[in-house]
């Protein structure tokens, strides 16, 4: 189970080159600066862009040399940025349009996806009565509908305001979490690459500069893109226990665990950890007399410099899973962070991300 | 007053232009459609002298058109040898000969509002038809076609309203034939000639009215300013 | 398609009323501004050049249908002189007072003619009329044109007007009646001997003359205008279309007096 995708597109000014081998299912995100050629790769893919190449999805050829299964013809799903709901249908046709056509092909019950999403109340509205979240969650509904083997998803918050997208957001992960159609999710957005991906594909210039699980590939040092502020890493933890007194909770990973605000979630529920690379501090010896409440044993993996000359990001191990901690470079000469040396890592802010 | 014989013979040429217009605009739609469709999508570089084409008779004068019709229609043009092979006689004198040349005179009054509707729609809703499994063609008549329906209606009435207004190829190539070809333009025309005011003014009048409020209405069709997609 | 509206007001209209502005200022003050009746065309191009030749003073032509010249006249068009196709209009001018009283003359009597442009396809004695066999008989409107109400004449002395009322075609003036027949898609028409005419025989095609007695006579008067009054140029004009030299060209074209 496995898409291969391998694109080469030349236009004037821009050129596309990657070759590509990606999970079948979960959500893979495309991660890049605008104009580093994300929407390209995405738009061959759905066959609306005739690049030169091969993609295949799952065992069935869509592009080779010599096949070109027009768009109409391909089982996907497509979410563009802008929503594109026809203006003359009312929500109800919107959604019918792609299930129609698609015959019975469309595993995904209508009603079920109308749930899944909330869409009741919007049913014979139109469009232009829409507000933006609520025209990418037809948008989804619609594309959904349309029995997809692979869901492209191209910047659907990226219209969004932020409460709009705080707002939109736990609707796509219900919809990453309850059916099992691999997503394609193209994203400028470290705090939704964060959220939503299983998997990064990280792409600068037409190129893909890293790719892998994201935990991991959000934890290298040595990414090409800088990501600064948003530099951080993520990973599952279980909840353990909500202590009503201080309205904390209590999260466990292999080998660690962490105190974070507690925002409802039920004990045993798994949950994604994120932690900032700005969040994180080091020090040589456990510091009892601070405000911060995360306080554990790493172990120095790598560092590298940052664009500031000022600064270093260090690689850390905690557990089993990986931190990034960002400090001056001043600091970690004096601390002497060489790798394999143990640390203790102060955590200020841990953000649970769905 | 006017005489009743009189009377019918303006009613006639009132129901002939109103015939001719409604058949004209009819076809325009059927063969203007597929056109404006092509001007509006395509990329190739004889989209430039095909949209020149298709809006000469804007600049033209009608004479020159009338002028050339009468020429290519007439036994020896090349559209008269067809038509005549065909078996169907020359077109010039004819209604349908009028047909035809009210058909390529007012061609640009419906292709470049239907034109300008698809060029407005863009690439996106067809995008997302054809991600929901529907053809081209599908798309087409789901999509587009509801879509243009404002530049449908502004091509519906400019079309008609422009064939009534048609007088410079009609006496080129009509005859003023009763019933056939003798419509209202050319009837004013006449009546001016023969120095006939009252009946020329009623006409002439009706004529004006029916264009203010042909103009009206696309006004209130596309208010400016506001772009429908 | 308003940008092109747009366009076309500002590209071509403007500039070519500054032309007409400038045409205007430019006309010399010893001008005649004819108004020609569109069967008298090419004889009166070549007196034209005659009566410049010879008296120094230029006229300017205009071509066209004796009704609207008189409603442009009426109107203030600036003609002087009006060469009309029939004698109703300027003796019509003159009792409206837009017409010097007293200058009205028959200048020419015309003389009508079926003509095809096909050779032998009409014969001498226009009975090919009664044969039949033809799709559309062209002739000039004969509520407006002169000559379409002698042909009209004619065909109801033959007896022909009810079995070739179908075959009709109708032309604005006799200008257009030519071209229907010329370009063939009328196999015959009733037009002006002097459009077919040269040098006092029929230039191409075949033709009948119709005899003068199946129509009231087409005679075409001349008249000076109120704007024409007193203007050297114009009566000029009026008198060198008298002269010997004018009348031998006018006969050429199978006019008569």
């Amino acid at each position: 189970m496995s898409i291969a995708a391998r694109f080469r597109v030349d236009y004037a000014g821009f050129a596309l080159d990657v070759d590509l081998d990606l999970p079948g299912s979960g959500v893979t995100a495309l991660f890049g600066r605008s104009g580093c050629g994300k929407t390209t790769l995405l738009r061959c893919m759905a066959g609306l862009e005739r690049g030169a190449g091969r993609l295949a999805v799952n065992g069935e050829t869509w592009q080779d040399a010599g096949t070109f299964v027009p768009t109409h013809r391909r089982p996907l799903g497509y979410v563009f940025q802008d929503a594109r709901l026809f203006a003359h249908l009312d929500v109800a046709r919107n959604l019918d349009f792609g299930a129609r056509r698609s015959g019975s092909a469309g595993a995904v019950r209508r009603d079920a996806v109308v749930e899944l999403l909330g869409l009741g109340p919007l049913l014979d509205r139109l469009p232009a009565r829409l507000s933006g979240g609520e025209q990418q969650r037809v948008a989804i509904a619609r594309a959904l509908l349309a029995g997809p083997r692979l869901l492209l998803m191209d910047e659907p918050l990226a219209s969004l305001d932020h409460a709009r997208k705080q707002e939109f957001l736990p609707w796509l992960e219900r919809v990453r979490d309850e059916l099992e159609i691999p997503v394609i999710y193209v994203s400028h957005a470290p705090d939704e690459v964060a959220r939503l991906a299983d998997h990064l594909v990280v792409m600068d210039a037409g190129r893909v500069v890293a790719q892998g699980p994201l935990a991991e590939t959000l934890a290298r040092v040595d990414l090409p893109i800088k990501l600064g502020e948003d530099a951080g890493a993520v990973f599952a933890a279980t909840v353990a226990e909500r202590d009503a007194e201080w309205h904390l909770a209590r999260v466990e990973f292999p080998g660690g665990e962490l105190w974070v605000r507690d925002n409802g979630t039920p004990v045993g529920r798994v949950v994604r950890v994120r932690i900032l690379a700005r969040d994180v501090s080091i020090a040589n010896s456990r510091h009892e007399d601070s405000s911060i409440l995360n306080v554990l044993p790493a172990t120095v993996l790598a560092h590298a410099a940052e664009d500031h000359p000022s600064q270093v990001l260090v690689q850390l191990r905690v557990g089993e899973n990986l931190l990034l901690g960002r400090l001056t470079r001043r600091s970690a000469q004096r601390l002497d962070l060489a790798p394999g040396r143990e640390v203790w890592v102060q955590i200020k802010a841990v953000a649970l991300v769905g | 007053m006017i005489e009743s014989a009189n009377f019918a013979a303006d009613l006639a040429a009132i129901w002939l232009t109103v015939k001719l217009a409604a058949v004209t605009t009819l076809l325009l739609l059927l063969i203007g459609t597929p056109i404006a469709w092509w001007l509006a999508r395509t990329r190739s570089a004889w989209k430039g002298p095909v949209g020149a084409v298709v809006a000469l008779p804007i600049v033209l004068p009608p004479t020159v058109l009338g002028f050339y019709l009468l020429l290519l229609m007439g036994p020896e043009g090349v559209v008269g040898k067809l038509t005549t092979a065909a078996g169907m006689g020359l077109l010039p004198f004819s209604f349908s000969g009028l047909v035809v040349a009210s058909v390529i005179y007012s061609m640009p009054f419906v292709v470049q509002p239907l034109q300008n509707a698809f060029e407005a729609i863009g690439d996106g809703p067809l995008e997302a038809a054809a991600t929901l499994r529907a053809s081209p063609l599908d798309a087409f008549f789901s999509v587009a076609l509801p879509l243009a329906k404002p530049g449908f209606l502004t091509a519906t009435i400019l079309g008609f309203a422009h064939t009534v207004g048609e007088f410079g190829v009609v006496l080129m190539i009509g005859g003023n034939i009763p019933d056939k070809t003798r419509v209202v333009s050319v009837l004013i025309y006449d009546h001016v000639e023969a120095m006939e005011y009252g009946r020329a003014h009623w006409l002439a009048g009706g004529m004006v009215a029916f264009s203010f409020v042909v103009l009206l209405a696309l006004y209130w069709l596309n208010p400016t300013g506001r772009r429908r997609t | 398609m308003l940008r092109l509206f747009g366009l076309l007001r500002t590209r071509i209209v403007r500039p070519l009323l500054l032309a007409l502005l400038c045409v205007t200022a430019l006309a010399r003050a010893d001008e005649v501004q004819v108004a020609v009746a569109a069967n008298f065309a090419a004889p009166a191009k070549q007196i034209a050049q005659d009566f410049e030749r010879a008296s120094g003073h230029k006229a300017v032509l205009s071509l066209g249908g004796t009704g609207k010249f008189y409603a442009q006249i009426r109107n203030g068009a600036p003609f002087e002189v009006l060469l009309a196709a029939d004698d109703e209009t300027p003796q019509r001018l003159e009792a409206e007072g837009a017409a010097v009283a007293g200058s009205r003359y028959t200048y020419a009597i015309g003389r009508l003619v079926l003509w095809s442009a096909r050779a032998g396809y009409v014969d001498a004695q226009g009975e090919v009329l009664r044969r039949g066999g033809f799709r559309h008989l062209a002739l000039a409107n004969p509520r407006v044109a002169p000559y379409g109400q002698a042909a009209m004449e004619t065909l109801t002395a033959l007896g022909l007007t009810d079995p070739l009322q179908a075959k009709l075609v109708q032309a604005e003036n006799i200008a257009q009646a030519w071209q229907f027949v010329a370009s063939g898609n009328a196999e015959l028409g009733f037009v002006a001997l002097s459009q077919v005419a040269k040098d006092g025989r029929i230039a191409e095609g075949s033709a009948w003359i119709v005899p003068a007695r199946l129509h009231a006579p087409l005679r075409q008067d001349a008249v000076l205008l109120a704007r024409g009054k007193g203007k050297p140029a114009a009566e000029a004009w009026l008198r060198h279309l008298r002269s010997d030299a004018a009348r031998a060209t006018i006969r050429a074209y199978g006019y008569e007096f």
